[in-house]
């Protein structure tokens, strides 16, 4: 693939939405991580929701 | 089933949980039929190469005003019908949103350097799309000042409704003012002025970075679930810790 004169803008621009993508990937993919984690430390201090507890 | 017990957060999860995998399975495959296409597609006559930079740039644009015009639809359940998920939907979409015209400025600017002579100028198109990202930022900013969720969503409900006037203005900014940006090409009267070798990689790109969207959307809206459900033991747990007084 020959990209020309510009390639430099056209390669920056792609490196940067792919940058973009993965950080968002990773930020989501962390927290998910971190409010599991949460929630598990607190379940295993017997701190669970009404709805939790009635059922 | 009535469809107000579809939107209960507990439900959700459940939902939510079983179409995220498939949503993600469908999401990477229109990436990668959007980057095959986006690789294959011939040089513009006079951009050149350059042209590439569209198939990111328009898509990161429409998603970025897209994901305002959702926050704006969940600010309206939020004030008017105090939905539970209203708020959760507005405050997962915002950091999103704020990525994809994050994206839409970089590769404008980069795409502005060899066609316009210029990374930036203060032209209507350009200065409502940077006020755009500066908006996001704001109602970041307004989640993370205010410690109580349903307060932080009703100020927040109210910036963005007030911030959705920026929308139009951005569409129409190439039309009512005199601007170095090129007016709209795609969603226009008389159809598309773009040849259907370059549109369809474009459109195709578009329908990826949607799914992406609303993928990243669905799994952020989870973890602001879970989030306030930490929130609510953790505050639980205060109350009855020894010395609590309760």
């Amino acid at each position: 693939m020959n990209l020309g004169p510009h390639a430099a803008f056209i390669v920056a621009s792609y490196a940067i939405a792919a940058a973009v993508v993965a950080v968002l990937i990773g930020w989501i993919a962390f927290d998910n991580r971190a409010q599991r984690r949460n929630l598990a430390r607190l379940e295993a201090h017997g701190v669970t929701r009404r709805s939790e507890n009635s059922a | 089933m009535p469809l107000i017990d579809l939107a209960n957060p507990t439900r959700y999860l459940q939902l939510s949980g079983r179409a995220l995998p498939w949503l993600i399975a469908i999401t990477a495959a229109a990436c990668v039929a959007g980057l095959y296409l986006t690789a294959n597609a011939p040089d513009d006559y006079q951009q050149g190469a350059t042209v590439k930079i569209m198939f990111i740039h328009v898509p990161a644009a429409w998603l970025g005003m897209f994901g305002w015009a959702m926050m704006s639809a969940a600010a309206l359940g939020t004030l008017v019908w105090r939905h539970p998920l209203a708020d959760v939907a507005a405050k997962a979409a915002a950091p999103i949103g704020a990525a994809f015209t994050f994206l839409c400025l970089v590769t404008g600017s980069l795409w502005g350097r060899p066609m316009w002579g210029t990374y930036w100028v203060w032209d209507a198109r350009l200065t409502s799309v940077l006020l755009l990202f500066l908006m996001y930022l704001g109602v970041i900013a307004l989640w993370r000042t205010v410690e109580d969720p349903s307060r932080a969503a009703r100020a927040a409900a109210i910036l963005t409704l007030v911030g959705a006037i920026n929308l139009p203005i951005i569409k129409w900014s190439v039309d009512w003012w005199n601007t170095l940006h090129q007016p709209a090409s795609v969603i226009k009267m008389g159809g598309p002025a773009i040849y259907s070798t370059i549109l369809i990689p474009l459109l195709v790109m578009a329908i990826a970075f949607t799914l992406l969207f609303m993928t990243l959307h669905v799994a952020a809206m989870r973890n602001e679930i879970l989030r306030r459900r930490v929130r609510t033991l953790m505050l639980m747990q205060a109350q009855t810790a020894p010395g609590s007084g309760a």
